[in-house]
């Protein structure tokens, strides 16, 4: 555990992974996405908008790995005073949101030929929103504040306090929406078939691996970023001494 | 020809199953993109920093 | 528990000696809630419709509203780096205070709220229900939203930041509430969404006094 907590140790092990992760996203989504558009067949209900789940599916995916990563690193971070683990969290907060509105946008743009609307207050899209919101809100509170290690902390613990509620929230929605709508033609929930578990694996694949390269480059700015918050603070502690003895 | 056409034309879902890759390609090359400037910036005032220490 | 009695008498008073506090929050809830028939239209039909929801959704945005300076005269007026060395279980302080902040905008917004639901025309059956819903969901609402309100301590743009993060958090609480209004209106059995309610509650009282103690330990290091 605490060879990871030592920084060098840490980036040296993420920046020995970083080329097989960028390679390896690289060469998934250059056989997924052919595969997704091209080769899988047409669903017999949905047509070829079954497409589009290719990509809401695996982003999907990833808006709730990287949350409850964010979590793990964050309860990592106030329990044994872990660095690198808050800094995961941080850096991977707006790649959550992104990947959280993609999963909105690309569910919004099945819903419209499907549904006949855009919007419509189905359970997981309603829960992805209030996600999103919850991303939203990680994001600001980590950057409120003056001091930066106080923004780490306090945003620790909105992670910790939002994974207890994720599964609150996913409950209270379901229940709301069974309660308010009929069951139709419902997101990923109609039967997947072995020709649509290809392209959709291979694109979890190439999400995942994609998130791990982005994330390495991240750790690396913020870290640097650190280094030179620090050089700064010690070069004005140097000019004020200096400026004291004369 | 015409192979490509019905394959452009998606079954009539072009106007949706396009724009859902276009924007995921392009969210997700930004992502990119904005990593490696953003890393690239933090280098170089790094480096500044560290000139302007050796010059003193 | 002295230290808990001792905060709740303090913090009781103070309110009671700034009770303007108290009715600010209860005007708050009254002036939004009327604001919905003039966007809506006075149609009593479709206001008993949504009277259950307007009360919640309003109730909440007036209990947020209060809970922005739950802290914050304590925190900058140092009583909590005191109340945070003086080695008091912190978890206990954060009761008390919320405790008090309940009794004091909480309990009022319960009483207003049968007089402005007959501004929306609810139907009789609903009232009973609806109050105690609200007795069940604002404490909720309350240890909820305490943890936010430490979270953001010190920060530059502390109320919406607040509400971005305590709203989200709602939801649930916003869902069955209204929910325990509508199953009676529409003649369905009660108890279920009260009882979740319920469940709500315990599960804050059990966690969120913990998760406040965390923040503002953090806030005053």
């Amino acid at each position: 555990m605490h060879k990871f907590a030592n920084p060098t140790q840490f980036m040296r092990i993420a920046n020995a992974i970083y080329p097989w992760a960028a390679g390896l996203s690289m060469i998934l989504f250059l056989i997924g996405v052919p595969i997704a558009l091209v080769s899988s067949p047409a669903d017999y209900q949905q047509g070829e908008t079954v497409r589009i789940l290719y990509l809401h599916v695996p982003a999907a995916v990833m808006m709730q790995m990287i949350y409850y990563g964010m979590a793990a690193g964050s309860a990592a971070y106030l329990i044994w005073r872990h660095p690198m683990a808050n800094l995961v969290a941080k850096a991977s907060a707006p790649m959550g949101a992104i990947f959280t509105a993609l999963c909105l946008i690309c569910g919004m743009l099945w819903g419209q030929p499907m549904w006949g609307t855009f919007w419509v207050w189905d359970a997981r899209l309603t829960s992805t929103l209030i996600q999103f919101f919850i991303y939203l809100g990680y994001i600001a509170l980590a950057d409120a504040f003056e001091d930066p290690e106080r923004g780490d902390r306090a945003a620790a613990i909105l992670a910790l306090v939002g994974v207890v509620n994720v599964p609150i929230i996913k409950f209270s929605v379901n229940w709301w929406n069974t309660l308010h709508q009929p069951a139709s033609l419902s997101l990923t929930k109609s039967s997947m078939t072995g020709d649509m578990l290809l392209p959709l694996f291979l694109m979890m694949g190439a999400f995942g691996t994609f998130y791990i390269a982005v994330l390495v480059l991240r750790l690396r700015a913020e870290l640097l970023s650190a280094k030179i918050r620090n050089a700064r603070l010690s070069q004005v502690a140097v000019s004020e001494a200096t400026a004291a003895a004369e | 020809m015409n192979k490509l056409l019905t394959f452009l034309d998606m079954g009539g879902y072009a106007l949706w199953v396009w724009p859902a890759y276009g924007i995921t390609a392009v969210a997700l090359i930004g992502m990119v993109i904005f990593a490696r400037r953003d890393l690239k910036a933090r280098e170089r005032e790094f480096e500044t920093l560290r000139a302007a220490r050796r010059g003193e | 528990m002295s230290v808990f009695s001792a905060l709740l008498a303090r913090d009781l008073k103070l309110a009671l000696r700034q009770s303007a506090d108290s009715m600010t929050v209860v005007a708050f809830f009254a002036i939004a809630t009327v604001l919905f028939p003039f966007g809506i239209g006075p149609e009593a039909n479709v206001l008993a419709r949504i009277a259950g929801g307007v009360l919640w959704v309003t109730a909440l945005l007036a209990a947020l509203l209060s809970l922005d300076r739950l802290f914050t005269v304590d925190y900058e007026d140092g009583t909590l780096d005191q109340l945070v060395l003086s080695g008091a279980p912190l978890p206990m302080v954060v009761l008390a205070k919320v405790t008090a902040h309940w009794l004091t905008t909480g309990v009022p917004l319960i009483i207003m709220s049968p007089v402005l639901a007959l501004t929306l025309h609810l139907p009789a059956q609903g009232y009973a229900p609806m109050m105690l819903a609200l007795l069940l969901g604002t404490p909720t609402v309350s240890l909820v939203g305490a943890v936010g309100a430490a979270l953001v301590l010190g920060t530059r743009r502390g109320g919406v930041l607040l509400s971005l993060l305590v709203l989200p958090l709602y939801i649930p609480v916003l869902i069955f509430g209204t929910a325990s209004v509508e199953a009676v209106i529409t003649g369905v059995e009660t108890n279920g969404p009260l009882l979740i309610l319920a469940g709500f509650a315990v599960l804050a009282l059990t966690l969120c006094p913990w998760a406040t103690a965390a923040a503002l330990r953090q806030a005053v290091e």
